[in-house]
């Protein structure tokens, strides 16, 4: 079966936008994706209907809020296949995830200890874990990439030893788009002993997630990334690892006893969610997921192989175009950049076209100076897209060449 | 370095309708001033964004400061002439008292010099107010 596409940007009100007088052509979608009507009408629906404090109330609107913001939880729970759903941490996203993982293994590491990251890495991912490092007198290992854009495994193999105490390392890559055999690599690093943190901020939209199957110890993703809004997402941890993680932000909501002098932690998942979450957010996140639930999976998939495979086409047939990582397995993402202009005035000339594409490093800069250039034009693709916006994109970009090159 | 008063600059792009046009004129513009030699593009003229960099180098000369700035992409380097109209060897009253925003408004350019624009074009306009200010004191 195939995707209607029209019916389905029917369900995206931005979607009908003009800027300067031209169709909004949204190529920015790992930056961020747009949100359908049902998520935005599941805020409005909270705001309206059921606003109030979560876990504490003593009155039936918080218990009302209290058991849509915990199905919320069953429902993230689901769509990764945790183990159990304590295992769901909420957080403002992805790089808020990630942290509380750093700060705590900041506390566990010793000097001599190994930390293991990709030269692919979005700065969220790597700056964490390099002050992890930084604090506690441990070392940071970059695994290097091929000139595809793909991690170099038997690097990877070499540079893991009994020292690693983590590996993290993203899903997919924002930058270039490869995908990484993540089951495979996190298999290795168990082997040795290591914890496995999976970036998945990009990972989240496009695929199955399955944290079990993976393997890995963690999972952190952002609620923005699919289809949700912002200020949401989630850290999945494996719950004999989360159980007793050094907590990170304390204060209400995550004690158990308190005295002036000292305090004990609550239970998962409330130790690691200290102070009022962000409810309306998470019901938005539930509401994106219930609705990407509703889509037939490998319709989407399809969809969102033909995209990237005509905007490789025409980039590979696009004279004096660079296409910036050629990974055999790769999803969403063309970065490129134009012979004899810089990205930002490639997206400039895009922009004034209607065309939205992400220019400039990528939140990635060791990784644009390994590959030798200032930053790439990307244009990422999501699910509304259509191939007509793939031949607008390099309608456009030839009047980009013309005026530029 | 032969610019366009801002005023000319204003009335020049009123006078072209479509975007094209104008872009190009901005390009021509930028291509128009002298940059700065490689070896002169130092750290602490760097004022990096996110998208692109710029740089910036100045010097006081009877009363007025002049400026040579340089970006590593066209259109910026064009947006940076645009600054330059307004504020090249002008006195530090002369900088302080101009609309830079009124300007760009004006030039129906705005957007490209609000502060959530990476491109380092605010921080220019925030170190030639700043150095304008120093002048004065």
């Amino acid at each position: 079966m195939s995707l209607d596409v029209a019916a389905l940007r029917q369900q995206f009100p931005i979607l009908s936008r003009k800027l300067d007088g031209k169709p909004l052509v949204y190529l920015d979608n790992a930056a961020t994706t747009q949100k359908p009507q049902a998520v935005i009408d599941a805020l409005v629906d909270y705001y309206t209907t059921c606003n109030a404090n979560v876990h504490r109330g003593a009155h039936q609107l918080a218990d009302e809020a209290t058991r849509r913001y915990e199905q919320a939880r069953d429902t993230v729970a689901k769509f990764i296949n945790a183990n159990v759903r304590e295992e769901v941490i909420w957080t403002s996203g992805t790089t808020e995830a990630i942290n509380l993982v750093a700060n705590g293994l900041g506390q566990l590491l010793n000097a001599g200890d190994e930390v293991l990251v990709t030269e692919m890495e979005h700065h969220a991912n790597l700056v964490t874990w390099q002050q992890a490092c930084k604090h506690a007198g441990a070392t940071l290992k970059v695994v290097p990439i091929n000139a595809r854009g793909e991690l170099d495994e038997a690097a990877f193999a070499a540079l893991l030893s009994t020292n690693t105490r983590l590996v993290a390392m993203p899903h997919v890559s924002n930058a270039l788009g490869t995908v990484n055999p993540i089951k495979a690599l996190t298999a290795k690093a168990k082997a040795v002993g290591a914890l496995v943190l999976i970036d998945g901020a990009q990972g989240i939209a496009h695929g199955d997630v399955d944290v079990q199957d993976i393997g890995c110890d963690f999972y952190a993703f952002s609620g923005h990334k699919v289809f949700a809004p912002t200020g949401v997402g989630a850290l999945w941890g494996r719950a004999s690892v989360l159980a007793d993680w050094p907590v990170w932000l304390v204060g209400g909501e995550m004690i158990q006893d308190v005295t002036y002098q000292d305090a004990t932690w609550g239970a998962l998942p409330n130790r690691l969610e200290a102070g009022t979450p962000n409810i309306a957010g998470v019901l938005g996140l539930a509401a994106a997921l219930d609705w990407f639930n509703t889509l037939d999976k490998a319709a989407v998939q399809q969809h969102e192989k033909a995209l990237l495979a005509s905007a490789h086409e025409q980039a590979e047939a696009f004279d004096g175009l660079r296409i910036i990582g050629n990974a055999t397995n790769k999803i969403g993402v063309l970065s490129f950049m134009l012979d004899g202009a810089h990205p930002a005035d490639v997206g400039f000339i895009l922009d004034r076209q209607g065309i939205a594409i992400r220019t400039g490093d990528n939140c990635a800069q060791p990784l644009m100076k390994k590959l030798g250039i200032p930053g790439t034009a990307r244009a990422s693709f999501s699910i509304y897209n259509t191939l007509d916006e793939v031949d607008a994109l390099f309608a456009a970009l030839r009047k980009a060449k013309m005026m530029l090159a | 370095m032969n610019l366009p008063s801002s005023q000319e600059i204003i009335d020049d792009l009123a006078f072209f309708d479509d975007w094209e046009q104008r872009y190009q004129y901005i390009i021509d513009l930028g291509k128009a001033i002298d940059g700065l030699p490689e070896d002169q593009k130092i750290p602490e003229r760097l004022v990096k964004g996110c998208q692109s960099s710029v740089w910036m180098a100045s010097r006081i000369h009877e009363g007025r400061i002049q400026f040579d700035v340089d970006s590593d992409a066209v259109i910026v380097q064009g947006l940076l002439a645009l600054v330059l109209a307004a504020y090249n060897d002008k006195t530090p009253a002369q900088i302080l008292a101009f609309d830079i925003d009124g300007y760009f408004t004006e030039l129906d350019l705005e957007r490209h010099i609000s502060p959530t624009r990476g491109n380092g074009l605010r921080a220019i306009v925030s170190k030639i107010q700043a150095l304008a200010r120093s002048a004065t004191t």
